[in-house]
């Protein structure tokens, strides 16, 4: 059996070879859909059920996931459709992985749901292309869904008709922006959309598209099934229902847990072993690499919700969980942090495409003892002409983070600018000096 | 719906509904920096240089993109704006070369411009910056120094919006992001010089220009274009008294922003070595140079021994007065005057009533909603046109063909038909019963244009009374620059361009007849037959059919006036002297009026030779596409195989030709000899072997090419170039065979 832990929904009654729509059914799988079908539901009834079990968007940025629904015009001649982002590129993140390996069918059966509650023509999973065995996996399990019924025409005999397709990725971060993943869908070039228009209105196709995450669309048949309140109360009010962490970084037992919104952050760690023996946590990025980083006295006194995180000063983002002890080097992290955004910015407006690799020279340059005095102010400056100035928010994802580890670790930044050395020392520090370039990627060692 | 109230800067306006804060602030006067966003392409908000403070907003937001809301307050000025913009800039610039001096651009460039404003005095980037590789894509655009790009990718929109085909994309992503043309292609568009303009940095820059002036040292001249009927309003840049660069002159009416780069590049020929810029003479088979009295008394004498005989072959690409004084010349010597020398059906002129034209004012096209082009290549003939029908089809307009060949009109057709030429006519009289008729009976705003290849078919009129029969509004996309222009000079006089050839005296105005009549083989025995042949012309005639050469300065040296295709009479003044001795035609047939004996020749400015010529015609009232003709019997097939011939863009007027950097586009490739696969199998041949082609008393040996589109018995050989001098008439039917390869007999 698989552990997610002992509040695990989603990822119950998982042993790694049941995904199958046989086992799925055996869960209760379907049993939603059967439900709504032939009760024949009204669609407004299930976003409702969708609102009150305040179901937040688990790619990120935690939009109610119901209200995203109702942006959805019901009056619309032609095609809508259902987009699932299974793009999961967020350095972290490798929830919608399991989601999608252990537990193909919940996501089928959520975006028939969401369909049929949205009046949508069909739905398309763009599953993160490094994942290939997946996006084939998914696609026998969405066959086995046709076969069975569940997909295609007048779906159990209803009068409701929808159809999922499986999309693979094109191996970039970028796609996993839902407008850039859109055009990549339509076999464009991978680049965001300047919105408004807003997918709901002008989506896939230039048809009114609803994007929800792998994790998301999971949660929805246990909510059409034990109802919202039931999923409300398993978290707390306004963030509802259970949220699969990706706890990685220096714990014991890295790995994905699901725990119920509100749990304490301190309890999640220990559910991932704790930090490394004899070590003490120096720092927490909680949402994925684009939130700010938090220090460890501020995370041991937050819970694991979208609102107490953002009290605290980040983000819960995707749900992962990046932990870091004190052999950590604050500089060298961002620098792997912000060589990330450089290397994955699409390139499409000015501020991200110039300022991702500024801000990564200027930490590449601080990390290898070449800093000077003012580019901390300069490194603050770049940061706040890139946030909030691109199309998309990549361009705030870089720039978060720098300005979080400035703001809770400057102190490092300092060190490495005034002694040219690190401030991290231990047995566990790798080697810093003379390394310029030497055991970097051969990209990173030409942008350097 | 109603408009939308807004207040930008403190001051109020109101916009329709979908007009952007961009629009507003444009409708205001009031400057928003930009570089991506351009009225004609599509929003691309990339460039974030427009980013203002919108009340309420809590980022700023891209004046380009933001639609305009009512109640909106908007600061374009204030601080968060401003550093908004500055950090822009200075993200533009961290990676931009920052040597304006040594740059094409330096001078014209916007992001040297904004950053006067905008920029700060000292980099704080202190990396090594991006290198960008060059690239070739060909011999107009020059992307030499591509590490100047923005990625403001207004070429690749062009490209894909107005152009109609994407030749420039932008591959990579991030930093490494850089515009490519296709691998190993280059950028083909008849537009193609359009993304020079567009660039607002010194990435794409005009090949020929490229580093012979700097833009302060230019004086810039209006003109019109010498070429295709649009009469596209130019800026003629000159320095030192050369023609340095040809620029469009934004006239939304008629060539918008936009100029084909056979308008655009066409200047280079002024500078040709084949410029003829002393008189000549012709003694006992030499020629030799003589001074301008020798030579005009010569024709003078020639022309009054001739009289009664005279004829006068100008192209529609001569002004307005040099048409007129052509015409007068001809009436008082005795002879004809024609300008239509491609044309071969004149069975018309009595008959119609009045002069063709458009039919309608060239803005007009963005409007109709369906359109039946009948015989036309739109696309090399008349660029800009073709431009605006693309727009049209864009919002709707259904885009019907009738045609010989099925070119790529880089636009949707919604229906075509293509025949024989032979076959052209009834299948223009059958056309209601077709998806075509059906088509366009379902508009409300519908034309039927008739093209080039319409107007030089051989049942030209028959053409113009079916289409009118179709009872809807009917056009003539004009040929030349002054195909309207002619008619209203007064021509013709006497006869007809192929009467005309009859004559024993023959003077050809800026005509080659090889390259420029309806039929070269008929020209050229036209030539070696009469007693007496003069040409004026700005250049060397490539055939040797004349008895006196006369200098004339062409386009950018003369004074004139064109009456584009939609009826504009536009006048232009001489941008430059002309190159030696070469004198403004019009002077040279007034002095060779005077020297005639001509009464009222009396001439002394252009204006009294204008005024002359539009001295009591209402030109509005003149124009009219009306034909009363009695419908013909269906002529017999022809037999054998039937040439579909079309004027190669390039190759289209004596200055063009001459034009080198045109001349090394894919566009001025040698001409192939098209047929279907039918007919190579027939003929035992595949593409690229060599044919010779016969027809009349003439030969041309070409390469074979396939084109499957092309319909039964029909090889398509291009007129106008010299390696199909040598045959006969534009339509017409002709022999091929397949020339033996293998080793030299």
């Amino acid at each position: 059996m698989l552990d997610y832990g002992p509040d695990a929904i989603l990822m119950a009654g998982l042993d790694g070879a049941n995904w199958r729509l046989a086992d799925y059914e055996k869960r209760g799988g379907y049993e939603a859909l059967r439900k709504l079908l032939a009760d024949q539901v009204p669609p407004e009834r299930v976003i409702a059920e969708v609102k009150k079990s305040a179901l937040r968007g688990r790619g990120g940025a935690g939009f109610p996931t119901g209200l995203k629904w109702s942006f959805m015009p019901r009056q619309f001649p032609g095609a809508k459709y259902m987009v699932c982002n299974s793009d999961e590129g967020e350095p972290g993140t490798c929830k919608d992985r399991d989601l999608l390996r252990y537990n193909p069918h919940s996501v089928i059966e959520g975006m028939i749901i969401a369909g049929y509650a949205t009046g949508s023509t069909a739905g398309y999973n763009y599953i993160h292309g490094e994942i290939w065995a997946l996006y084939e996996q998914f696609e026998e399990a969405i066959e086995e869904a046709r076969r069975a019924g569940y997909l295609g025409r007048d779906i159990l005999g209803s009068a409701f008709s929808f159809e999922v397709y499986a999309h693979p990725g094109f191996g970039a971060y970028i796609c996993g922006e839902e407008t850039g993943l859109l055009e990549s869908i339509e076999g464009k070039k991978g680049q965001p959309r300047f919105k408004p228009p807003f997918p709901a209105s002008f989506g896939l196709y230039g048809k009114p598209t609803t994007v929800n995450n792998t994790e998301t669309f999971a949660a929805v048949p246990w909510i059409m099934r034990h109802g919202g309140d039931a999923f409300l109360n398993l978290g707390r009010p306004n963030n509802g229902g259970t949220k699969l962490f990706s706890v990685t970084g220096h714990v014991a037992r890295p790995g994905n847990y699901e725990v119920r919104l509100g749990t304490p952050f301190a309890r999640l760690l220990e559910m991932a072993g704790g930090t490394r023996a004899g070590k003490r946590l120096k720092a927490v990025i909680p949402g994925g690499s684009s939130m700010p980083v938090l220090p460890a006295d501020v995370m041991l006194a937050t819970d694991m919700d979208y609102d107490s995180i953002a009290k605290a000063g980040s983000m819960l983002g995707s749900g992962a969980v990046i932990v870091m002890d004190e052999t950590t080097c604050m500089v060298r992290a961002l620098e792997r942090l912000s060589y990330f955004y450089f290397e994955e910015s699409c390139g499409q407006c000015t501020p991200c495409r110039e300022g991702t690799g500024w801000l990564y020279r200027v930490v590449h340059r601080i990390e290898t003892g070449r800093g000077r005095a003012e580019d901390l102010a300069l490194l603050d400056n770049v940061s706040d002409n890139i946030a909030g100035r691109t199309i998309c928010a990549l361009g705030d994802a870089a720039a978060l983070p720098v300005k979080s580890f400035l703001k809770h670790f400057r102190h490092e930044f300092e060190h490495h600018i005034e002694h040219r050395s690190c401030l991290v020392s231990g047995p566990d520090s790798e080697p810093k000096w003379g390394r310029a370039g030497a055991h970097l990627p051969p990209a990173m060692a030409r942008a350097a | 719906m109603s408009e939308l109230n807004l207040e930008i800067d403190g001051r109020a306006v109101a916009v329709p509904p979908g007009a952007t804060v961009m629009d507003a602030a444009v409708k205001l006067g009031i400057y928003v920096p930009h570089f991506c966003y351009h009225r004609k392409l599509s929003i691309a908000a990339n460039c974030r240089m427009c980013l203002v403070e919108v009340e309420r907003a809590p980022k700023p937001l891209p004046a380009c993109a933001t639609p305009a809301t009512d109640g909106m307050k908007v600061r374009t000025n204030s601080a968060g704006a401003k550093s908004a913009q500055q950090g822009v800039m200075e993200f533009l610039l961290i990676n931009h070369p920052l040597d304006c001096p040594i740059c094409d651009q330096g001078g014209e460039c916007q992001l040297q411009d904004l950053a006067v404003g905008y920029g700060k005095s000292a980099s704080r980037f202190e990396e090594d910056k991006r290198v960008v590789p060059a690239k070739d894509i060909g011999p107009l655009v020059a992307a030499e120094e591509m590490s100047r790009c923005i990625q403001c990718t207004r070429c690749v929109r062009f490209g894909q919006e107005i152009a109609g085909v994407m030749e420039l994309g932008m591959i990579h992503r991030g930093e490494h992001a850089e515009i490519v043309a296709f691998v190993g292609r280059t950028v083909d568009s008849e537009l193609s010089g359009n993304m020079i303009d567009l660039c607002p940095v010194g990435a794409l820059t005009s090949k020929p220009f490229r580093f012979a002036a700097r833009t302060w040292e230019l004086a810039r001249r209006k003109s019109i274009s010498p070429h295709c009927g649009l009469g596209s309003n130019l800026v003629v840049q000159v320095k030192q008294n050369r023609v340095k660069r040809v620029l469009p002159l934004e006239n939304e009416a008629v060539n918008e922003c936009w100029l084909s780069d056979k308008d655009r590049y066409s200047y280079e020929a002024l500078e040709s070595g084949e410029r003829l810029t002393r008189p000549m003479l012709k003694d006992h088979g030499q020629w030799r140079e003589v001074d301008w009295p020798q030579a005009l008394e010569r024709v003078a004498a020639e022309l009054t021994k001739a009289a009664g005989s005279v004829g006068i072959l100008a192209t529609p690409h001569s002004t307005l007065e040099e048409l007129y004084l052509a015409g007068r010349l001809a009436q008082a010597l005795g002879g004809s005057a024609d300008f239509r020398l491609r044309q071969s059906d004149f069975s018309g002129d009595a008959k119609r009533g009045g002069i063709p034209w458009l039919g309608m004012p060239v803005a007009n096209l963005d409007g109709l909603d369906r359109v039946l082009v009948v015989g036309s290549f739109l696309r090399k003939d008349h660029p800009l046109l073709a431009q605006r029908l693309r727009q049209a089809a864009k919002r709707g307009c259904r885009v019907n063909v009738l045609h010989s060949v099925d070119d790529d009109w880089l636009m949707p057709i919604a229906n075509r038909k293509i025949v024989p030429p032979s076959e052209l006519l009834e299948a223009l009289r059958g056309v209601n019963g077709t998806p075509i008729g059906e088509s366009l009976r379902s508009g409300r705003n519908v034309a039927v244009l008739l093209g080039n290849f319409a107007q030089q078919h051989p049942q030209a009129a028959q053409l113009q009374a079916a289409a009118q029969a179709l009872g809807y509004p009917i056009g003539f996309l004009g040929e030349a620059a002054n195909s309207v222009g002619g008619y209203l000079a007064g021509l013709p006089v006497g006869g007809n361009a192929a009467s005309a050839l009859g004559h024993k005296a023959l003077v050809l105005l800026n005509a080659e007849p090889e390259l420029d009549c309806a039929d070269p083989q008929t020209a050229g025995q036209a030539l070696e037959r009469a007693q007496f042949v003069v040409a004026l012309g700005a250049f060397r005639p490539a055939r040797d059919g004349a008895d006196v050469l006369l200098p004339i300065a062409p386009f950018a040296e003369t004074a004139g006036t064109f009456v584009s295709t939609e009826g504009r009479i536009q006048s232009f003044h001489p941008a430059v002297r002309p190159a030696g001795d070469a004198r403004p035609a019009w002077k040279v047939l007034r002095v060779l009026g005077n020297l005639a004996g001509v009464a009222g020749f009396d001439y002394e400015t252009l204006e009294q030779v204008r005024e002359a010529c539009l001295r009591g015609k209402d030109l509005a009232a003149l124009l009219s596409n009306r034909i009363d003709l009695a419908a013909s019997p269906a002529a017999p097939a022809p037999q054998g195989l039937q040439r579909i011939a079309e004027v190669p863009i390039h190759f289209a007027d004596a200055l063009v030709r001459r034009a080198p950097s045109l001349q090394k586009t894919r566009d001025a490739q040698p001409p192939r000899a098209w047929m279907n696969a039918r007919l190579m199998q027939q003929l035992g041949v595949s593409a690229g072997q060599p044919v010779l082609i016969r027809q009349g008393s003439g030969e041309a040996r070409l390469a074979a090419a396939l084109d499957d589109r092309l319909p039964e018995g029909c090889v398509r050989v291009p007129a106008a170039h010299a390696s199909t001098a040598g045959l006969g008439a534009m339509f017409g039917t002709l022999g091929v065979q397949a020339v033996a390869v293998g080793k030299a007999a």
